[in-house]
């Protein structure tokens, strides 16, 4: 594989240098950061990626390869990663590495700026925002170049979700209660934690009528994850209100955004969001903390929240967002962060059971 | 939940002396927790017999007692102090055992005085091997086969059962003493035998070997609303079967998927709920490299060394963390200092690699058994941060300070391919070095792998090392090249020694062409949120965090680096209290040091904390950067001081003492021609560059000599000699002799030794007080017991003490501190040794003085006179007590070193006994270091002839007070010669039953061997020796010390009988 010298630029004319891993595909994307100090791997095939550029925080990335088991998505939706170092990988022997990550990279065409600064990048975005970036390996034509890191927040007509979601329905699981599953851009772990319930699982496109997931006879709905900005799917949110107070919804990340809109609600873009593994967020009824993964950059206005029966359930320990809402009598709940973990801790993967409770 | 109702006073158990397993780690925490608790407004009372430490300093508790920790004295200041609760979870092992002994004795039960944070249910669950194992099996945590055995036999019978290897762990003992592997029958009786003697309880656990897979650790937080988090994980480079505290120790870990460190994470998270911890906890996992299984290692219920590292690591302050939750805060509600925004309540993020590496005694003990396995041998650690696993660990070798610049140590190219496996194979503390030497001759990454165990990935980074220093050697150094040389961690010196130049023409290269490194921010948020902790490590990439405001004063203090034999936790006591009082003096006060344990890393202490290697290049690097006012090299022990000329040649601003005074004072003929213009007497001596002048010499000079290379860190290879032969065989074997390395030989006078330090403004010294030890000069003055104020001088040569201190300090203009050592031989008072430096006594002497040392000299450099702080010079007025510094060992931790006191230093650490009466004070001391003082009972002595006079008359009054005698034949005959009833008992060579036999079977209370000269090293004195050590019987090797412990039973002290008083207390009295 190719490696030369190579450069994100910026909106804002910040320029890092580092070295490009596979230069045939020059991109350009909202870039953003994730601390998670493992599970690469994970965030990488996270579709909710859709349309940015990842830089990690932690500087060594690759360290165990790749192994499709542990993937979130059959296609990674990223359009770059950043690191500052990239693991070679060949004869680094974690058992169940299957391929490198820089095979991987390169197999679905993502490039990968390595050798950067990232902390002094992760420092630029925190203070001036997400910004548009593009990845080249040439400064000729620097206003040509940002031109287009200005352009790179543009989502695609259709949305990010229309991106990723899948095409058809699939089936999955058999026996106990049946629900559906809105796929917005849906982890694989979202799947597989739903499946551990014993449930039959329908996993529908996100453009989905509420008649259509009517037909299914569901016990219950769950919203999945997805990738920008939830108010780019009214579609959705047209579903979703059609379903409230017939049947309990589950919704998380994307889906939790598209609820609370649902419902009324409004949601904001944050200025650099919430990425990774360490989280802190508090249950307001009990007062615990738990740790959670995190992946958005957009979040519900808290005061916009005025909804009768609606409760507040979680926020975020450290910017007192919004992370979590419940409505009890119209059998509501969603949260902000990732209870299926992946990558990240597991401490609330109870709130599935609590879902099969509601559902129960 | 806010703060405990009643809660205003509360009692820190500490964790006594500096041991091997337990360092200066518990300084920091327990430093830690009295800060937190006075932060709200409570009262602290504080248990510690170490007087090294900060925590014992009276700015840090309300209420200092110097006392041993026993239930006696733990129980009277109970009854006196009258807290409302007591933490014992910040003082390791000794904190912990101590709070099952109070709950066991009944004392928390009669005073009603509760233990704070971590319930004891969940210490003794955690602790006991029995309760643990049943725990951990009721919440599906896997753990070893094991079986807790009382006997041998059971051992056997066990392991037959379940097959070897199996790994031996004594119950309630420090870094796993007594412990090992065992591969097979023979091997498992003599570590089984071992490691029920060492356990308290007599128990040891006989469990299945994991070794080989790998080690991973978690540290978590819990509070009282069940609350969790990991603070940090770390991984063990070196695979399970090396003690954590002898491996390399990498975080956070490296080589899991996010799914294996999940698992192990919620594993951590279920123990610590299922145990019901308040507060730090350290949970250790071994792995299987090739699939998810995983058992549990160990849970410590309390702060340890590893979570002081994962402390520094994240910037994440556990102990404090830890005291607040005892105190009844919860996570969420304790803020977190660093952002200033956020709370404790979350898992720190880091974007950098740390590296902690042992720092083991062996440069001191040679014929130490190296090996590593259970048993943890090194005495202190180092860290290091970077943005690449290479470049950290590369700058954690050169933090070891032991002469090592990169991974290619020069003594490995002569060994032989066979022993090269052997030792990959065996594991000492050279193993890295081998595995760099091994992928240097060519062996393959897979070979390595099957002779160490070491995760492909680790020794892949290792490799690239080695690969890039073969490029740095046939590529040439452009500036490209010369860049991602120092991106990947070369020291200007590696590099320059692969191209075949000079250091400091790297160096200038490097500056021309503007390779310098940048600094970055430790922030616990991998800069997700907006930070002010002003703590650094450097490495080289674009932006450069390390801000600065050009108009403010600052001064760089230099820190001690790691925790060594010769240079303990004194040293960081002295860097803390320079800092506080620069600060203190609104002078920007920046630090730069390596060692995870200390105060001084703690990034809260210093304006600026650089935690980087203390070697030339990383030191001048900061001072390029910060271009500080000045530099100070008097508070780090020699590893700073050794700074000060490199430093000074290149035009850096030493402020105190200069460079010169230094090199007066450490330059043998210039401190001859000093000592003779100034009339003061010092032993006859000279430096010799070959045997025969040395033979010469000591014929001049008479009989013994004392014969040592000139600069000496710790009296490391100084000797006495007594005769031509061993003085040839000395130069033959111990030192390396020529143009370049003198050696001294100096007369040996065998008389009362006195020491002193002071501190000096250039016009006037100030004395505290006069130090005298109780064993002879020749034994190292780090390894004596040392009374303050002496106890039988006469005035005439205190006046000299007095004098010559004075006319030494101002001749060499001494600005701050300064430490002498004298003799008093035959009525005349000589000079042995003047270090313009602070000392190890430091702290002991501006605790019981009371007069604040190293600020007066902090003081002094930043220009300010005695006279203007209200101090005036000469020696101040003696105090109504007596406080006795008695040294402590580490010997039941290292195999085969001969315990013997001489001039080669010798302890790890040392505690103090304090009283209105001096055999008091003494006997405190020796309780306090774990002497067992037998009232009567039976010792064991063999004397060496030359010391036979001398011994029978101390023997004499033991055996008045009722003790029984044993000795060997030419004791024995000593004795009956002497009218004394004494019992037989064969040398080894004369058959079973021996002396050894003897100690071994237990009727031996305490042991008296006196060394004959030669160094035999397998001689019978050595087997006797490491046979006490071995069965914990005391060993007395120095008659002064045996003469000072007849006069302490003969007072008829008993620990009952002693008042406890506060070093407040007895401090007032002086004033």
């Amino acid at each position: 594989m190719a490696k030369q010298r190579g450069y994100l630029v910026l909106e804002n004319e910040a320029v890092f240098g580092g070295i490009l891993l596979d230069n045939t595909y020059q991109t350009r994307g909202e870039v953003v950061f994730n601390t998670s100090m493992v599970g690469y791997d994970q965030v990488i095939s996270d579709p909710s990626y859709a349309g940015q550029i990842v830089v990690m925080t932690f500087p060594l990335i690759g360290n165990y390869g790749i192994n499709a088991n542990n993937l979130e998505s059959d296609h990674p939706c990223l359009r770059a990663l950043i690191t500052r170092e990239i693991c070679p990988g060949a004869d680094y022997g974690h058992y169940q590495q299957e391929i490198t990550l820089e095979e991987y990279l390169h197999y679905h065409h993502i490039p990968c700026l390595t050798g950067v600064d990232t902390r002094a990048l992760t420092k630029m975005i925190r203070t001036r925002g997400t910004m548009g970036g593009i990845l080249v390996d040439s400064l000729d034509n620097k206003e040509e170049l940002l031109q287009a890191a200005r352009l790179a927040l543009q989502p695609p007509p259709q949305g990010y979700v229309m991106q990723v979601s899948r095409k058809a329905v699939t089936r999955l699981g058999a026996g106990g209660k049946r629900l559906v599953l809105i796929d917005f851009g849906v982890k694989k772990s979202i799947v597989t934690a739903l499946l551990k319930q014993g449930c039959e699982i329908f996993i529908v496109p996100a453009s989905v009528s509420a008649r259509e997931i009517l037909a299914f006879n569901p016990d219950g709905v769950v919203l999945s994850n997805g990738p920008g900005d939830p108010l780019d799917c009214p579609y959705a949110i047209q579903t979703i209100a059609e379903l409230i107070g017939r049947m309990p919804i589950f919704g998380i990340c994307l889906g939790h955004q598209l609820l609370t809109l649902a419902l009324g609600g409004k949601t904001y873009k944050m200025p650099f969001g919430h990425r990774g593994g360490n989280h802190p967020v508090k249950d307001m009824q009990t007062g615990r903390v738990f740790i959670t993964s995190q992946n958005h950059g957009y979040a519900v206005d808290e005061k916009s929240l005025c909804i009768p029966g609606l409760k507040l359930s979680f926020i975020n320990l450290n910017d007192r967002s919004v992370e979590g809402i419940i409505h009890k009598e119209l059998a509501l709940m969603s949260v902000q962060f990732h209870p299926e973990a992946a990558p990240g801790p597991e401490d609330t993967a109870y709130l599935f059971d609590d879902f099969m409770a509601m559902i129960a | 939940m806010p703060l405990k109702n009643g809660l205003r006073k509360v009692m820190v158990i500490g964790s006594g002396p500096i041991i091997i397993g337990q360092a200066a780690e518990f300084d920091y925490a327990g430093t830690q927790a009295c800060r937190a608790l006075k932060e709200e407004g409570i009262e602290v009372v504080l248990i510690n017999s170490n007087p090294a430490t900060i925590m014992t300093d009276t700015s840090i508790a309300d209420h200092v007692y110097i006392e041993p920790i026993t239930i006696e004295t733990v129980s009277k200041i109970l009854d006196k102090e009258k807290p409302d609760g007591i933490i014992a979870t910040l003082g390791g092992q000794v904190g912990l055992n101590m709070a099952l002994s109070l709950d066991k004795e009944g004392i928390l039960e009669k005073t009603g005085v509760p233990l704070l944070g971590t319930p004891l249910e969940a210490i003794a669950r955690a602790e006991d091997r029995e309760l643990f194992k049943k725990t951990m099996s009721e919440i599906n945590q896997p753990v070893p086969e094991s079986d807790i055995v009382t006997s041998v036999e059971a051992a056997l019978k066990f392991a037959n059962e379940i097959g070897y290897p199996v790994i031996v762990r004594p119950a309630y003992t420090l870094g796993g003493t007594g412990g090992g592997n065992a591969h097979n029958e023979k091997e498992l009786s003599n570590i089984a035998a071992k490691g029920i003697k060492n356990s308290p309880i007599g128990q040891v656990l006989v469990e299945r070997s994991v070794a080989g897979y790998k080690e991973i650790e978690f540290e978590v937080m819990r509070d009282d609303n069940d609350n969790c988090i990991t603070v940090c994980s770390m991984e063990n480079v070196d695979p399970v079967g090396i003690h954590t505290g002898d491996s390399i120790v990498v975080a956070p870990a490296q080589t899991l998927t996010d799914e294996e460190y999940q698992m192990l994470r919620a594993a951590s998270i279920k123990i610590i709920r299922t145990l019901k911890i308040a507060g730090g906890c350290n949970v250790q996992f071994a792995l299987d490299p090739f699939s998810k299984k995983y058992y549990v290692i160990e849970v410590n219920p309390r702060v340890s060394r590893s979570s002081a590292l994962a402390s520094k690591a994240t910037g994440y302050p556990i102990a404090k963390v830890t005291t607040k939750i005892a105190i009844g805060y919860t996570l969420d509600e304790i803020p977190n200092a660093v952002t200033g925004k956020t709370t404790a309540c979350f898992e720190p993020a880091i974007d950098y690699v740390v590296l902690k590496v042992p720092r083991w005694p062996f440069d001191k003990f040679v014929f130490g058994d190296r090996k590593l396995g259970t048993q943890m041998k090194a005495t202190g650690e180092v860290m290091a941060i970077d943005r690449s696993f290479e470049a950290a660990f590369l700058k954690s070798i050169r933090c070891l300070e032991l002469g090592i610049t990169g991974m290619r140590p020069p003594d490995m190219i002569d060994i032989s391919d066979e022993s090269l496996r052997e030792r990959l194979k065996e594991a000492d503390d050279e193993r890295i070095f081998m595995v760099a030497e091994a992928f240097s001759r060519g062996m393959s990454i897979n070979e390595v792998w099957e002779n160490t165990h070491i995760d492909k990935y680790f020794l892949n980074k290792i490799k690239n090392i080695l690969d890039f220093a073969g490029r740095l050697a046939n590529e040439e150094l452009d500036p490209v090249l010369l860049r991602e040389a120092k991106k990947i961690g070369f020291s200007d010196i590696e590099i320059a020694q692969l191209k075949g130049v000079q250091e400091v023409h790297i160096h200038r290269l490097r500056t021309d062409k503007g390779v310098i490194p940048t600094y970055k921010q430790v922030d616990t948020c991998a800069a997700e949120f907006d930070a002010e902790t002003p703590y650094f490590y450097s490495c080289y990439e674009e932006e450069n965090e390390a801000w600065h405001d050009i108009d403010e004063k600052k001064v760089l203090v230099i820190g001690s680096g790691p925790i060594r034999i010769g240079q303990g936790v004194e040293f960081d006591y002295c860097s803390v209290h320079c800092v506080w009082a620069l600060r203190e003096a609104g002078v920007k006060a920046i630090i730069v040091n390596n060692n995870p344990e200390t105060v001084s890393t703690d990034f809260d202490t210093s304006d600026r904390l650089y935690f980087e290697p203390l070697v030339f290049e990383d030191v001048l690097n900061i001072i390029d950067e910060e271009k500080p006012d000045g530099v100070i090299v008097q508070f780090g022990g020699q590893t700073a001081i050794n700074l000060a000329q490199p430093l000074n040649n290149v035009g850096v601003r030493i402020i105190g003492t200069s460079n010169d005074s230094i090199d007066r004072a450490e330059d043998r003929d210039r401190f001859d021609s000093l000592v003779e213009e100034l009339g003061i007497p010092r032993p006859p001596g000279k430096s010799v560059f070959s045997a025969d002048e040395a033979v010469k010499a000591a014929e001049t000079i008479g009989y013994p000599v004392l014969v040592r290379p000139s600069y000496v860190l710790g009296g490391r290879a100084m000797e006495i000699i007594y005769n031509q032969d061993e003085l040839k065989q000395y130069i033959a074997t111990a030192v390396k002799v020529n143009r370049e390395h003198p050696v001294l030989v100096d007369k040996y006078l065998l008389g009362t030794e006195i020491e002193v330090d002071a501190v000096c403004d250039e016009k006037e010294v100030l004395i505290p007080g006069i130090m005298q030890h109780i064993e002879r000069a020749g034994v190292h003055s780090g390894d004596s017991m040392a009374v303050f104020p002496a106890h039988n001088l006469s005035q005439a040569i205190k006046d000299k003490v007095v004098l010559y201190t004075t006319k030494l300090a101002l001749a060499l203009r001494v600005k701050g501190l300064i430490n002498i050592q004298f003799v008093e031989f035959k009525n005349e008072l000589y000079v042995l040794e003047v270090n313009p430096r602070s000392s190890r006594t430091i702290p002991f002497i501006s605790k019981i003085t009371g007069v604040p040392m190293v600020k007066l000299a902090t003081e002094i450099m930043l220009g300010r006179s005695l006279q203007e702080m209200g101090y005036s010079g000469g020696l101040q007025p003696e105090p109504g007590f007596y406080a006795v510094k008695v040294p402590v060992f580490s010997f039941n931790k290292l195999e085969q070193v001969d315990i013997n006191l001489g001039p080669e230093m010798k302890s790890t650490g040392e505690v103090m006994g304090i009283d209105k009466s001096l055999k008091t004070a003494m006997y405190k001391g020796l309780i306090s270091a774990g002497m067992d003082i037998p009232q009567k009972g039976t010792i064991v002595a063999t004397i060496a002839d030359k010391d036979k006079q001398e011994a029978i008359p101390i023997l004499k009054a033991f055996y008045d007070m009722g003790f029984k005698l044993i000795a060997t034949a030419g004791t024995a005959a000593a004795l009956r010669a002497a009218g004394i009833e004494v019992e037989h008992v064969n040398k080894i060579n004369e058959g079973t039953p021996h002396i050894v036999d003897l100690i071994r079977e237990g009727k031996a209370d305490f042991i008296v061997n006196t060394l004959t000269h030669g160094r035999d090293q397998f001689s019978d004195g050595f087997v006797i020796r490491r046979a006490a050590v071995e069965l914990k019987v005391p060993c007395l090797t120095s008659l002064d010390t045996l003469k000072a412990m007849q006069e302490v039973i003969e007072e008829g002290n008993k620990i009952a009988d002693m008042q406890v008083r506060s070093l407040q207390e007895y401090v007032s009295c002086v004033k």
